[in-house]
């Protein structure tokens, strides 16, 4: 099992539920960053990063699991905003949203790199 | 009608179970409850946070114990 879907907490004891980081993970280099940049959030403790085509495919697990976030941080690459009209056709409207492109991350001319994965998460930190 | 409880088995997942049998029996439903504690098991459900109510194996509610009022409207 991946790193990736390790995170379950028990809600006993008062815990808030968990701070939810969805992705675009579009094919398009700015697409990349933004799943890079979740995933490595997630790595670092800062939320967890869940399976957006998961909420596309009304998987109940996750849309619950969603429903019950303390917070959720949409990362999209592109103006498109994939991941935050996915989310808000869903009913998931209480989102916090993180567009690469308003970051000066343009489509096509994108590296993703240790230093882009930074600039992004930092700009993410203020949302979780 | 099957329902499965996802937790480690702590207060709320005891808690979770009364529920959801007490709805049961108002409602005059046969069910077969199975408690769930292996974490992959429960990861498997897409479930991020217990205690978790699978319905027939539909994810109801995640982390909360519904009120019996709720629990009989997520059985029926």
């Amino acid at each position: 099992m991946s790193a990736m879907q390790s995170g379950c907490g028990c809600s006993c004891g008062g815990n808030a539920g968990p701070k939810i980081i969805f992705a675009c993970s579009g094919c398009a280099d700015v697409g990349e960053l933004a799943d890079q940049a979740a995933r490595k959030l997630t790595r670092d403790g800062a939320g967890k990063m869940a399976c957006l085509a998961g909420i596309s495919g009304r998987i109940s697990g996750i849309v619950k699991s969603s429903q019950a976030a303390q917070s959720i941080l949409a990362i999209d690459g592109c103006p498109l905003d994939c991941t935050r009209k996915t989310l808000e056709i869903a009913g998931l409207a209480k989102v916090n949203h993180l567009r690469l492109s308003d970051l000066g991350f343009e489509k096509g001319k994108t590296e993703v790199s240790a230093s882009s994965i930074a600039s992004v998460i930092s700009k993410a930190m203020i949302y979780l | 009608m099957k329902i499965q409880i996802l937790g480690p088995g702590c207060a709320k997942c005891t808690k979770l179970m009364d529920t959801a049998a007490s709805a049961a029996k108002e409602l005059g439903i046969a069910c077969e409850f199975e408690k769930i504690s292996d974490m992959n098991q429960i990861m498997a459900f897409g479930v991020m946070m217990t205690p978790a109510l699978v319905v027939n194996g539909e994810v109801k509610s995640v982390g909360k114990v519904p009120s019996l009022e709720d629990m009989k409207k997520m059985l029926q």
